[in-house]
């Protein structure tokens, strides 16, 4: 059951993912791939926004957790397509937009992820206050 | 269009169980290692690199590159565990986890692609 979750919640990631790169083609920013790094600063902040809502939701089911979690957003990003977009750069000889590619990834899926984290919490404070 | 999204929805389903299987054997509960996803990067980025190098259709590129590839391995999750790994004033495990993930991930891609371009050209 479970495998069927994450399968079907895998196949709406991969095609919000695909609309996204033909929406947002590499060929309109001097061939950098603005399209996956969208993908995945968006999904590095769902992520963390959701793992820290559904914990402090006793009534998310745990298939909704993992179906939403590692199916969809999970499928929804991707890591396979960053690394082969950064060795296309290097058979270019792009090195530099290389190195901006690679630094953005690295610490803006870092920011992202800590943003989705703190606007968690700070959602979970003001509905305690309230 | 429609022929397209089927391609890419199916290696999407199918993606996404090898992960989450692979990921549900090999992971440790944090502040263990996540050698699951560790693992479905590093293969993905060297089989993506392989078909990128190889000279597939249209149909497998959309199937097994954007499709399968691109739900087997992930970022958020990646980014997400590498928060978790760490605690503040201690990040070792945090970056020990982003830089085998992406300088590993970046190498196996390239040699995937020189393989496949070598095996396809020649």
């Amino acid at each position: 059951m479970i495998y069927w979750v994450v399968g079907i919640a895998g196949v709406v990631g991969a095609l919000l993912r695909y609309y996204i790169g033909l929406w947002v083609p590499a060929s309109i920013m001097w061939g950098f791939p603005m399209g996956t790094l969208l993908v995945n600063y968006i999904g590095c902040f769902i992520l963390s926004w959701f793992t820290i809502w559904s914990t402090t939701m006793k009534s998310c089911p745990s298939w909704i957790r993992v179906g939403i979690g590692t199916g969809l957003i999970g499928s929804f990003t991707t890591f396979s397509t960053f690394s082969v977009e950064v060795i296309k750069m290097f058979e270019e000889g792009l090195w530099l937009m290389s190195l901006v590619y690679i630094m953005l990834s690295l610490w803006g899926g870092l920011f992202l992820t800590w943003s989705g984290y703190t606007w968690a919490i700070y959602q979970q404070k003001r509905t305690v206050e309230e | 269009m429609i022929m397209n999204s089927l391609l890419v929805g199916l290696g999407g389903f199918l993606g996404a169980i090898s992960r989450y299987t692979i990921s549900q054997r090999l992971n440790k509960p944090i502040p263990g290692f996540p050698y699951g996803t560790l693992t479905v990067n590093l293969v993905g980025a060297f089989l993506l690199g392989w078909i990128a190098g190889g000279d597939l259709a249209e149909e497998g590129l959309l199937f097994f590159g954007v499709g399968f590839m691109g739900a087997f391995t992930t970022f958020s999750t990646l980014h997400l565990e590498s928060i978790q790994l760490g605690k503040p004033g201690r990040w070792g495990k945090t970056f020990l986890y982003l830089g085998l993930t992406y300088t590993g991930g970046i190498l196996i891609a390239l040699l995937g692609y020189l393989l496949g371009t070598a095996l396809f050209s020649g």
